[in-house]
């Protein structure tokens, strides 16, 4: 492990019990993802890509083997700890935008500063900055259903980079969107890795969204098909 | 933003589903506001009964009336501090609708038996002295604005004059009251004399004796020495401590207390219910948005509280607006119900109470749904939606 690692997988393993079987879906992974990677994970259905990124995400832990994270083990922590990590670390942008309905998007954007320090008008400052910054100054007051997919995509970006989080993990993020909007999102995508530093891991199906990453690990019945790749 | 503003939108996403639950808490809450100050109102005879009072009726039962020889048989009596006796009248006023408490007594000893009630001393005398005056209790004064003076003709719907007719008229010579607040004045008296000399019939009796002892430790002793001097006389007697007289009055009606726990029991039973399906349902609603909220690090515990809080607030916001419509409601009829149920409010007991209860029905109706927002593991909800 180097200090450039951001991500250190050992000897992962994950098995599900289901009745009175066990379901495997890796043994023995390892890993490495480079801070700055934007990391492409493709892979038919049931390939294990989902599963990954909740590992990587702390959302899941592993049945056998290591997760570092910055040199930090985080396949040990405690659910409250690993909530604490994810507040600190990690952005996320789901499939279909998971925005809170109730809440305006400026609101939406806020949810995460609430388990910062942050004071009110500090919060308002990161919130604005961030929609700014996906280019939805001006629909902060508007609620989700008032928006487009790709505008309802772009504040759960802002949601995602509003706390400056390391990591952001995307889990088809393009995958409910047309073309040209996916384009836009992914574009974003590139310039948060390039412009802003961020580690992007995305999960996705679609070839033309892997070509944005700067480098693409193929999934197979957990196992990486390409060795070079994962290396 | 705070975690209180996202439990408010959440509380208010569906306004047709938050009125008509906030509106069975409410329901429920009014019932057990106005229900509980009506059994305070009842209780409040017994709760007001001196330690050292009793009351000797006649064993029939306590409408038949007992010889006027025994005021004084009864005053010799060892223990026995000050006695006086009392009739019913049967008393309404300009319409046999509506009814006055009003009874014949003995103006030298009655304040003495009663002596919570509190007359200026001019009025006292004035009353003493003026066989045709009244003495009237400070809310019933109040309730038809009779003051001083003031010439009432009061009608018996029992008794009828020797000289025809069923009204007697009467000069209001002065208003008892008393320091105590629950204690009942609702009612008015007048001279024993002045109806037996008037009435068509009934003698020399009288409706019912009380009477002090000189200690509450007296009165079984005393009690037991007034029936047995009268047994197996044309009258007997029987003789208990004013409390347990009001109470077995009181239990004519029913169970009151069972009553009252049976609506409130049902009302409460329907509402926990009611509510407690809602809330299981609305989270079951936002299970998805729990899992994104976890996944951006919300710990289970701040989403635990936050749901219970949302539950407690439901009951808090129907419990209090029920509450308010029940003090309302008391305080609006208080004055038409004063002859019957005399000092009758929603009292600090029933409000305490009142919270207790919505506190209870937050956290019962809350658990169960925080309980599984706790739980909800991010992997399984996200592979559920």
């Amino acid at each position: 492990m180097t200090t450039e690692h951001l991500f250190d997988l050992q000897k992962v393993a994950k098995r599900f019990v289901k009745g009175k079987d066990s379901i495997t879906i890796f043994d023995n992974l390892d890993l490495s993802i480079n801070k700055g990677d934007f990391v492409a994970i493709m892979g038919p259905s049931g390939s294990g890509k989902t599963t990954l990124l909740n590992l990587l995400g702390g959302v899941d832990q592993p049945t056998e083997g290591e997760i570092s994270f910055d040199g930090q083990r985080i396949d040990k922590l405690s659910e409250n700890l690993l909530a604490k990590w994810r507040a600190n670390n990690v952005g996320y942008i789901f499939q279909f935008y998971n925005l809170m309905p109730m809440l305006n998007a400026a609101r939406n954007v806020e949810l995460p500063l609430l388990l910062t320090n942050l004071s009110s008008s500090e919060r308002k400052q990161s919130v604005a900055t961030a929609l700014e910054l996906v280019g939805l100054a001006d629909r902060a007051k508007h609620m989700p259903s008032e928006l487009s997919g790709g505008q309802q995509q772009r504040v759960a970006i802002a949601r995602a980079v509003v706390s400056d989080p390391k990591l952001l993990l995307c889990d088809e993020p393009t995958g409910d969107l047309d073309r040209a909007t996916a384009d836009e999102i992914l574009k974003m995508l590139q310039l948060l890795n390039r412009e802003f530093g961020k580690t992007i891991i995305m999960v996705t199906h679609d070839p033309s969204a892997a070509k944005y990453a700067n480098r693409t690990l193929h999934l197979d019945k957990g196992k990486f098909v390409d060795r070079e790749l994962a290396a | 933003m705070n975690d209180f503003y996202l439990i408010y939108k959440n509380l208010t996403r569906k306004k047709l589903r938050l009125t008509l639950t906030v509106f069975s808490i409410f329901i429920a809450f009014t019932i057990f506001g106005a229900v509980s100050a009506l059994k305070g109102s009842l209780d409040s005879g017994i709760e007001m009964s001196a330690d050292n009072r009793l009351v000797t009726v006649n064993k029939i039962n306590f409408t038949v009336s007992i010889p006027y020889a025994y005021v004084n048989k009864i005053r010799a009596m060892e223990g026995v501090k000050d006695v006086t006796h009392a009739n019913w009248f049967g008393g309404y006023y300009q319409e046999p609708a509506v009814q006055i408490v009003s009874m014949a007594v003995d103006p030298t000893t009655y304040f003495d038996v009663y002596n919570e009630l509190v007359v200026p001393d001019e009025q006292m005398q004035r009353w003493q002295s003026n066989q045709t005056g009244m003495l009237v209790g400070a809310r019933l004064a109040k309730v038809y604005g009779w003051k001083v003076g003031d010439r009432v003709p009061i009608s018996s719907n029992i008794f009828s004059q020797k000289t025809g007719g069923q009204t007697w008229d009467f000069t209001v010579d002065g208003i008892f009251d008393a320091e105590d607040a629950k204690v009942d004045t609702g009612y008015m008296v007048f001279h024993y004399k002045y109806f037996r000399e008037t009435n068509s019939y009934g003698g020399d009796n009288v409706g019912w004796l009380v009477l002090t002892t000189t200690s509450s430790d007296l009165n079984e002793q005393v009690a037991k020495s007034i029936d047995e001097a009268f047994a197996n006389s044309s009258a007997e007697t029987e003789t208990s401590t004013e409390k347990a007289f009001n109470k077995a009055f009181l239990e004519q009606i029913g169970n009151i207390g069972l009553i009252i726990f049976g609506v409130v029991f049902m009302a409460f039973f329907t509402i926990l219910v009611v509510v407690g399906n809602t809330m299981v349902l609305a989270i079951r609603e936002r299970t998805n948005e729990i899992a994104v909220l976890k996944t951006l690090g919300f710990t289970s515990a701040r989403i635990f509280k936050m749901v219970l809080i949302e539950s407690l607030l439901l009951a808090f916001i129907g419990g209090l607006l029920g509450l308010g419509a029940a003090k309302l409601i008391v305080a609006a009829m208080s004055d038409q119900l004063a002859r019957f149920l005399p000092n009758i409010a929603v009292g600090t007991d029933v409000i305490i109470q009142a919270l207790l209860y919505m506190a209870l029905l937050g956290l019962i109706t809350g658990i169960a749904p925080a309980i599984n927002a706790l739980r909800l593991n991010i992997v399984t909800a996200f592979s559920r939606g």
